[in-house]
């Protein structure tokens, strides 16, 4: 007589708890190091990144009986560690509504550019070789309120589409067009005493 | 003071080409176009207006050169964390992952 229980339908061998076990410490020490680091990038404070990346585990593990590959353990992790982070973003109150208008481009009333010359730019790679500089960009992209700088994170450097960012923080993608290009104007106004070589590298 | 004074007048001269000229965008449409630009999504023909405001006008090549060279130092900045994530293993937070973990 066939029993009701899940676990002894025909076809599904079910492994012995040990070798579950075995295979979630396998998971968490195969991707706990870049996760951290995710985590660490986008909350920026050590203690608040090894809680999300717990939690991330719990409900990643959690899951995982059910997960059957639709898309890559990582990604699948990298995305549950991204939202476990926005989670402690939202809670901190980090992801409200803040204006940045004083730091967007000037125009005057003939909408033309209120720009004042620039000399020749130095390359990247000539600001990025100074540790002084390094943290002064730093310092100048924690000016910006999270909600811009949370848009910059995920999809200039995490690599996620303006479509998946806009899930992400349920938002439209047309906000996160918006949202991205105020965010990279903000910062050329913040980093321009760098650009133009008036603070001392 | 000089330089706004100046800007003024050009202001003025360039918001009449601008506006005037079939074909031309000004300042705060080119702006509008930055983000599309970059993500090399503008079609054929709004990519050669956008060129061409570029070419005519210094402030937004300018502003643009400036605009690409601080995004690329954001990015090289925020792909780094702050405090270097210890090389090893964190066993004890490894541990309570597992202890906490519900079956
Ligand atoms: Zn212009």
């Amino acid at each position: 007589m066939p029993t009701k229980s899940p676990k002894s339908e025909p076809g599904l061998s079910t492994p012995p708890p040990n070798h579950e076990a075995l295979e979630a410490e396998v998971l968490v020490r195969d991707n706990i190091s870049w996760m951290l680091a995710l985590a660490q990038r986008i909350l920026r404070d050590q203690a608040l990144a090894e809680d999300a990346v717990q939690n991330a585990f719990i409900a990643g593990l959690r899951g995982l009986p059910t997960f059957e590959g639709r898309s890559s353990v990582k990604t699948w992790l990298h995305r549950i560690t991204v939202n476990e982070c926005l989670m402690k973003l939202r809670k901190q109150k980090q992801l409200n509504e803040k204006p940045i208008d004083e730091y967007l481009p000037e125009f005057d009333r003939h909408n033309c550019r209120i720009e004042a010359p620039w000399p020749v730019l130095s390359r990247a790679e000539d600001f990025l070789e100074s540790e002084r500089t390094r943290a002064l960009v730093a310092e100048k992209i924690s000016v910006l309120p999270g909600t811009y700088r949370i848009v910059l994170q995920l999809r200039d450097i995490e690599g996620y589409s303006t479509d998946e960012v806009a899930e992400l923080l349920e938002i439209s993608p047309g906000n996160v067009k918006v949202r991205l290009h105020r965010a990279r104007a903000a910062l050329k106004k913040l980093l321009e005493p760098v650009l133009r070589g008036e603070v001392h590298r | 003071m000089k330089y706004l004074h100046r800007s003024g007048v050009r202001g003025w001269i360039k918001g009449v080409l601008f506006r005037g000229m079939p074909g031309m965008i000004n300042c705060v449409e080119f702006e509008e176009f930055v983000l599309s630009y970059l993500d090399g999504e503008l079609p054929a023909r709004q990519l050669k207006v956008f060129e061409r405001h570029m070419r005519l006008c210094r402030e937004c090549r300018e502003y643009l050169a400036a605009y690409r060279l601080s995004s690329e130092l954001s990015c090289a900045v925020l792909g780094t964390p702050q405090e270097s994530v210890p090389e090893d293993v964190p066993e004890d937070l490894i541990k309570a992952i597992l202890d906490a973990r519900q079956y």
